[in-house]
């Protein structure tokens, strides 16, 4: 999103001609629902009812949104955003080019422009705002008004915003402001359950069920000490990581030590009752 | 057994060259264990010594206590020994210390028994004289008058602390016992009879294995991440019972664990055995291969605690065999109504539960079999005469190892490997215990069983193999002791007070609660710069709310330093953080930034090299400090200062006012403390504010009423602030230190004591991320501040310019 100043012509297609196929997810990712989670989705679609999901780190947050994208074969636009991102990352602005100044579009108006699910991961992230511009996106309105240009747009009637964030991890600096969170509808999203974790590894990498099951209950001995020393658990995502890993070959106590117990926690009591859970484990 | 002829025994006799008639007693007695245990040369060297100790002039004790006790001695650490020996006894003998000969010769003996080379005994020989050296007393240069108080009381503790304690940790304890008591005589030999709480402490320090304490934090972890269970943890104490070893429990109040577990070194036999019968492994790669993991070359690499060559369990283990046993019970054990059964009955349901719960520990987690079996005793099959002992115990414990052995992943989740189980592995060829180890198996297969359905097959067990003998007084003990897991209280419930149960401990009467009438004190150590080590919980903080005043006087203060007030206004809001700050020429930005970029693109059309920089971004510029404010409030802040009607304390209230309010502008967290002692028992810290509460009346009324006594004990003061700003989540922690003179209190005789500690304390701070700055009111501070606080310190030599400086002082630190 963010501009170096590039010195050379304009390319003469306008806005409009964005090939919105790029944004198209080709494949179908693989996505285990946990309870009515897509229908619920498809039913905010049809209506173009903002979405935010929430959910702590690696649930599955963004997967399931890219899946739905897939299944409703709509283009997704994803922002990441983070603490530098302000409101012309999103919008757009104006370049500079050999004639004069030209307006870039920013990954939120293409989305409004092509009918594209505009997804905001984090968007806590970003600060207080930046947030502030999806607003009257959000309502009846359905408009974007970028006044640098001058311009109003309407939305593409395919068009639906989507945000996430992390309720566990946010401080009291971070947290959206109650005029954004009561513009959306919410999915809470959580760890799977044991058996649907063990499914999802074993579906995910090919691991056999045995080992994907150890895996998961070295992920709940983590999960269970949150608050006790550890902000996030073990995440759906690092289970997958370890998984793999041994799929390729690593031998288990390696593979966890290396995706679930070294990314998460510099704590050293807590990496030895970790690794005691490894050994207990996999026995 | 040699025999020895009567002449010889007389030549012996003779040479002794003693008219004591008590040595007749025990003469012939001690001369055949000699014969046993020295050589001829050895002999000679023993009768000399005798005879010398019968010469000393202290009656026949030594003597006797010699012929006794030195054969066993020889036999623990060898002859040669002897001249050292001697040589302490001659000169404790010049000493005043003579008395402590008989104490010295009656615990040899046992010493020696737990000292296995003659290198050791030398090393407990020289903390011996070490210690008659520095603990016997002179008085106006004399030369040694009166005998060390402590010397005898630590002979008489020495087998029991050698029991405990590596001979380092001897030393340090003795060490330690010198110097802290060494002018105190009754203290002294409180210290060295173990008496005092201080001595215990620093033996518990000491200690070899791991102390509940280190590892305190890591067992709730593993209760809550492995378990998802939480129970207060409570250590009893081991070291002092010698005769009745206390046993793991768990009641209402918490979970009963031993204070101190060593590791436990496996006898090697046990893994030979399995090697060779093979189809047992106790640790090891063929057990992971059956029971599902894909082998793997990198398997080697990753040894458990038992697998590989150093067969060793850590302590940190055995606490969570322990752990995990209760933990097992708490889920799934129902409690029993014991009243009619027998306490054989009894005691065969507790082994058979314990492996009930066992196995379904196993299930879930599979490495903890290893664990158990390394804990688990294994008893020797025919180990137990059922002719003549009560072999029951046995018999349960080969039945539980067994099962322990055998247990696998029946039933466990996601389809283990069951056929690759096999129930004979164990080795045992009794039948019957075969029988049961089938029924148990088939019995876990249906799930969880119960209780009442282990109880049930315990019962059959007890009947089926019931013998005569199990009456029998005299019961098979050996290797039938398992000691991670629990006294099993929990298990029974007796409907009638039965005839064990004496009426005697009935219900204790509760005291009616106390009035709580402040916080229970923190304790801190101290560092004793002579030793270079701490002294564990040496000083005792008492915190509490600062009385308040009037918040009307901090008003005044303010109002009459309203001109400094308005210059540091005017600092303050440059300082100020600003949300936003711009960045201009920036490659990469958030904004164009149009004049720079009209210009590049002047340059640019002018054909000239364009300034790429032509973005602009923006910085959040927040300030991230929170500020710990420790004022010292000893006596001597009552002084007067020179050449003005004010005290210290005044013009420091004003200066804390003037700051608290800077830092209130800032808005930066600000706690302010006051700190006094009177001895190490009783350092006061009184809160004046917290991190949390604003610069209100509340907190400007407190700040009035400070008041100055009492000493200086500084080292305690900065823990304590270090304990609460440690906490805060804050990008920078300063600690300012408001003191006018040296740390010091009455208690402590050496100057350097409390500036060393205080020094230490700094390092601490340092290490936790808290950067301390003292101000110094103290003229001549120089000699010792830049000590305790290296570079980052000031002195006000103009004290009436505190109230000035010290916002201006915070300001420059912040900027």
């Amino acid at each position: 999103m963010r501009t170096a100043f590039m010195v050379r012509m304009a390319h003469p297609t306008g806005v409009h001609m964005i090939d919105k196929d790029q944004y198209l997810v080709k494949k179908e990712p693989f996505y285990q629902q946990q309870r009515n989670e897509v229908a619920l989705y498809e039913a905010a679609y049809r209506n173009k009812l903002p979405v935010m999901v929430k959910g702590p780190t690696g649930c599955g947050k963004s997967r399931f949104i890219e899946y739905m994208a897939w299944k409703l074969n709509k283009p997704l636009i994803t922002v990441a955003c983070n603490e530098d991102m302000t409101a012309s990352d999103l919008v757009g602005r104006y370049l500079l080019d050999a004639n004069g100044t030209r307006w870039l579009d920013g990954p939120l108006t293409t989305a409004a422009r092509i009918g594209a699910i505009c997804y905001l991961d984090e968007i806590v992230e970003a600060r207080q705002d930046t947030t502030v511009v999806i607003h009257p996106l959000t309502d009846h309105r359905r408009t974007l008004p970028l006044d640098k240009k001058g311009e109003l747009i309407e939305a593409h009637p395919d068009f639906q915003l989507v945000i996430s964030y992390n309720p566990g991890y946010q401080n009291l600096m971070k947290d959206l402001k109650q005029s954004t969170k009561q513009r959306f509808t919410g999915f809470a999203f959580d760890y799977p359950t044991a058996e649907l974790e063990t499914s999802i590894l074993a579906k995910e990498t090919g691991l056999d069920e045995a080992n994907a099951a150890k895996l998961v209950k070295i992920g709940h001995t983590a999960r269970n000490l949150k608050g006790h020393g550890l902000d996030e658990g073990i995440s759906t995502r690092l289970l997958v990581y370890a998984a793999t890993l041994i799929k390729d070959g690593v031998h288990p106590h390696d593979a966890c030590r290396m995706a679930l117990v070294q990314p998460i926690t510099d704590d050293a009591d807590i990496r030895d009752t970790l690794e005691h859970a490894i050994d207990a484990s996999f026995a | 057994m040699t025999a020895i002829t009567t002449e010889q025994l007389h030549a012996y006799r003779t040479r002794l060259d003693t008219r004591f008639a008590q040595v007749d007693d025990i003469f012939e007695a001690s001369m055949a264990e000699a014969i046993i245990s020295l050589s001829s040369r050895g002999i000679e060297a023993y009768l000399d010594a005798a005879r010398a100790l019968g010469k000393l002039g202290r009656g026949a004790e030594p003597m006797l206590i010699f012929l006794e006790e030195w054969p066993a001695v020889a036999a623990a650490v060898g002859e040669d020994s002897l001249p050292k020996v001697m040589q302490l006894v001659s000169g404790l003998q010049r000493s005043p210390n003579s008395r402590a000969i008989n104490a010295f010769l009656q615990t040899l003996a046992a010493v020696a028994r737990r000292l296995p080379s003659s290198e050791q005994l030398d090393d407990y020989l020289a903390i011996v004289s070490d210690l008659t050296e520095r603990t016997t007393g002179s008085i106006h240069g004399h030369h040694t008058t009166f005998p060390s108080p402590g010397l005898p009381e630590f002979l008489a503790q020495a087998p029991f602390l050698l029991n405990q304690l590596a001979l380092a940790g001897v030393k340090n304890w003795v060490d330690y016992g010198i110097r802290n008591y060494n002018h105190h005589p009754e203290r002294q030999a409180e210290y060295f009879s173990l008496q005092s709480a201080d001595s215990r402490a620093v033996m518990q320090r000491e200690r070899h294995g791991t102390l509940f304490v280190d590892v305190e934090r890591k067992l709730d972890l593993y209760l809550r991440g492995l378990w998802n269970d939480s129970e207060q943890l409570v250590p009893y104490s081991t070291a002092f019972d010698e005769l009745r070893k206390p046993i793991p429990y768990y009641d209402k109040l918490g979970i009963r664990v031993p204070d101190v577990y060593e590791d436990l070194i496996l006898p090697s036999p046990v893994n030979g055995e399995s090697a060779a019968r093979g189809a047992q492994p106790v640790g090891g790669e063929g057990e992971a291969g059956g029971e599902g993991n894909p082998p793997s070359p990198g398997a080697s690499r990753h040894p458990l605690p038992l697998a590989g060559e150093g067969l060793s369990i850590s302590g940190l283990d055995r606490y969570r065999a322990t752990l995990a046993h209760i933990v097992g019970h708490r889920r799934w054990s129902q409690p029993q109504i014991a009243d009619n059964w027998s306490p054989f009955q009894r005691m065969a349901v507790e082994f058979f539960e314990d492996c009930r719960i066992e196995t379904l520990l196993i299930r879930e987690y599979p490495g903890l079999r290893r664990l158990f079996l390394g804990l688990h005793p294994k008893p020797v099959e025919d180990a137990c005469d059922p002719e003549t002992t009560s072999c029951l115990r046995h018999r349960l414990a080969m039945l539980s190892r067994a099962l322990l052995e055998t247990a696998g992943a029946h039933g466990a989740p996601y389809g283990e490997l069951n056929a690759a189980l096999d129930h004979t592995r164990h080795g045992y060829t009794d039948p019957a215990l075969r029988e049961f180890v089938e029924r148990f198996h088939e019995l876990m297969a249906t799930g969880n069983a119960s209780t009442r359905e282990i109880a049930g097959l315990a019962l059959s067990y007890v009947a089926k193999t019931r013998r005569q003998s199990d009456q029998f007084a005299k019961v098979h003990f050996d290797n039938t002791v398992i000691d991670y897991r629990d006294d099993n209280r929990q298990l029974w419930q007796f409907i009638e007070s039965g005839d064990e149960e004496e009426a005697f401990d009935e219900k204790r009467k509760i005291e009616p609660d106390q009035e709580i009438t402040g916080l229970p004190p923190r304790h801190y150590p101290e560092w004793d710069y002579n030793s270079q080590s701490y002294r564990p919980d040496w000083v005792s903080v008492y915190e509490a709310l600062h009385p308040s005043g009037n918040a009307a006087d901090i008003d005044k203060l303010l109002q009459k330093n309203a001109g400094t007030a308005k210059q540091l206004k005017r600092i303050l809001d440059l300082l100020k953080p600003q949300d936003k700050v711009r960045i201009r020429y920036q490659e990469e930005g958030s904004e164009l930034d149009l004049d720079v970029a009209i210009r590049a693109l002047i340059d640019f059309k002018g054909g000239a090299q364009p300034d790429p920089r032509i973005n602009m971004s923006h910085r959040t510029a927040g300030r991230d400090i929170a500020v710990s404010l420790v004022l010292d409030l000893s006596e001597s802040l009552n002084e007067k200062v020179a050449g003005s009607e004010q005290t210290i304390l005044q013009l420091s209230q004003e200066a804390v006012s003037l700051l608290a309010w800077a830092i209130d502008k800032l808005g930066d967290p600000l706690a302010i403390a006051g700190f006094a002692s009177n001895t190490r028992h009783d350092v006061r810290y009184q809160h004046i504010k917290g991190f949390g509460e604003d610069w209100n009346d509340e907190v400007k009324g407190r700040l009035a009423a400070i008041k100055a006594g009492f000493s200086t004990r500084m080292g305690a003061a900065m823990r304590h602030a270090g304990h609460y700003l440690s906490k805060r989540k804050a990008d920078k922690k300063l600690m300012l230190i408001l003191t006018d003179g040296q740390p010091a209190d009455i208690d402590v005789t050496d100057p350097r004591a409390l500036i060393e500690d205080a020094r230490q304390a700094v390092n601490e701070l340092d290490r936790d991320g808290i950067f301390t700055y003292c101000i110094s009111l103290d003229p001549k501070a120089d000699e010792y501040v830049s000590d305790i606080f290296g570079r980052q310190y000031t002195v006000i030599d103009r004290i009436e310019t505190l109230p000035e400086k010290l916002p201006e002082l915070f300001i420059a630190l912040t900027k």
